[in-house]
């Protein structure tokens, strides 16, 4: 399913008018410096994954996701979450009626150093694995169409185009996966396609790299 | 909850609802035991005033001026800027990606904002915006031009789409005239935007513009 997220090739989206670099402010507006802080802080509890994170802001009307600012999205998929694991109610947060929430267990809410060493140590997603990838360098790979209702990390524009393999990324956390709160990794590989392969009108001077992981491609020959 | 927002604009005027939902979020978390104020109000100034596409620059002008750190850098970009005390959330798995004469870098998220954190901070807004995220992948010599870049019709376009945890940095060309350029004064030409590979780094005569 292809949501509003999804933005690869999408026609008449308009210019980009972009402010001078050196005029750019971090944020544009206070609540937006709320929405972005309140978003890591609440995601350090460890009730939710980057994954589940981004599905949050991306199950919504499609028109809604383009028309709303960035953080109003990020501000969308915080309520969501933050009702869906229960930490808070609808009622709390004055939305509609009828709807249980509660918090069930005690978390603790870190403090700035521990955040700070949180935000500093990062968190990669890299999975042990035993398992040999299917796929090597210079392999001919066909984008297989998506047939999942939830989280997928394989854009529209891809599927169905043929790409080479050009670089083994090794097993990483599987986000369609990760996004239900499954952990688990598959191989990712960086493939290349041909400008021309995925536009009509595109010349061959372009090339897109994508990262893509094992299950959503096919052998495609050589 | 209808929005009078361009769908181009980050930053249009806030209606007063929202401005107050956020803050009704806030009070309810931070009474519930969720959130504390003062690891917010760090979280803000550390990605306000701490982490920003200054250390892209040092990571930059420091592969120009150091052939063994740039040879680190594209062998395992991580690493090596870990090794000048920048890591952590969205930097995990880095990868720096070197323009050349006739091949030139661009990166971009279609899927949402995927951007390098460590060493270029958040992301502009015009970065998370549905035109960008649209057309750089499907024309992005269109866009190079709506940035004032034009390059020669023959250099090749690589397009990288962040569509995984891996997070990339371009390296730009070293502009000419700055042979005898020291590491830091050729930081002032490394603009964010030449990071992301919207422009080519600054020319000697445009030095002082990332002041203005």
């Amino acid at each position: 399913m292809k949501g509003g997220h999804d933005l690869g090739g999408q026609l008449e989206m308009g210019p980009i008018n972009p402010e001078p670099e050196s005029q750019e402010p971090v944020f544009h507006a206070d609540w937006e410096r709320r929405v972005f802080a309140l978003t890591l802080a609440t995601g350090m509890l460890g009730k939710w994954n980057i994954d589940e994170s981004r599905h949050a802001r991306e199950r919504q009307d499609p028109l809604a996701y383009v028309q709303n600012s960035y953080y109003e999205n990020w501000l969308e998929g915080l309520e969501k979450l933050l009702v869906e694991k229960g930490l808070v109610s609808i009622e709390e947060l004055g939305l509609t009626a009828n709807t249980p929430g509660q918090t069930t267990e005690s978390l603790m809410a870190p403090n700035p150093q521990i955040a700070q060493e949180i935000l500093s140590f990062g968190a990669h997603s890299i999975i042990k694995t035993d398992n040999e990838p299917l796929f090597g360098n210079g392999d001919s790979v066909l984008v297989r169409a998506s047939q999942t209702a939830g989280h997928t990390r394989v854009p529209k524009y891809a599927q169905g185009v043929i790409g080479t393999v050009v670089a083994k990324l090794g097993c990483h956390s599987f986000p369609d996966s990760n996004a239900l709160g499954v952990h688990e990794g598959k191989f990712l590989y960086r493939v290349a396609f041909s400008g021309a392969d995925l536009w009509d009108h595109s010349s061959t001077q372009t090339e897109v790299l994508i990262d893509l992981w094992e299950p959503y491609l096919d052998g495609a020959g050589n | 909850m209808p929005h009078d927002h361009h769908h181009n604009h980050e930053h249009t005027e806030p209606p007063s609802d929202l401005e107050l939902r956020v803050k009704a979020l806030e009070s309810l978390l931070v009474e519930k035991g969720l959130v504390k104020t003062e690891t917010l109000n760090a979280i803000i100034e550390t990605y306000e005033h701490k982490v920003g596409p200054r250390n892209g620059a040092h990571v930059v002008a420091k592969a120009w001026t150091d052939p063994g750190f740039k040879q680190a850098l594209i062998k395992d970009a991580t690493e090596a800027v870990a090794s000048l005390g920048y890591c952590g959330r969205q930097g995990e798995h880095l990868e720096v990606v070197e323009n050349t004469n006739d091949t030139h870098n661009l990166v971009v998220c279609t899927l949402c904002s995927c951007y390098p954190w460590t060493v270029l901070g958040l992301p502009p807004a015009w970065y998370k915006s549905a035109p960008y995220r649209s057309r750089a992948v499907s024309d992005p010599r269109a866009v190079l031009k709506e940035f004032g870049t034009q390059l020669d019709e023959k250099s090749v376009i690589r397009v990288w789409d962040s569509t995984s945890e891996m997070r990339y940095l371009v390296l730009p060309q070293r502009p000419q005239g700055t042979e005898n350029w020291s590491e830091q004064d050729l930081q002032q030409l490394v603009s964010r935007n030449s990071m992301i590979g919207v422009e080519l780094a600054r020319s000697p005569e445009q030095k002082g513009e990332g002041d203005k």
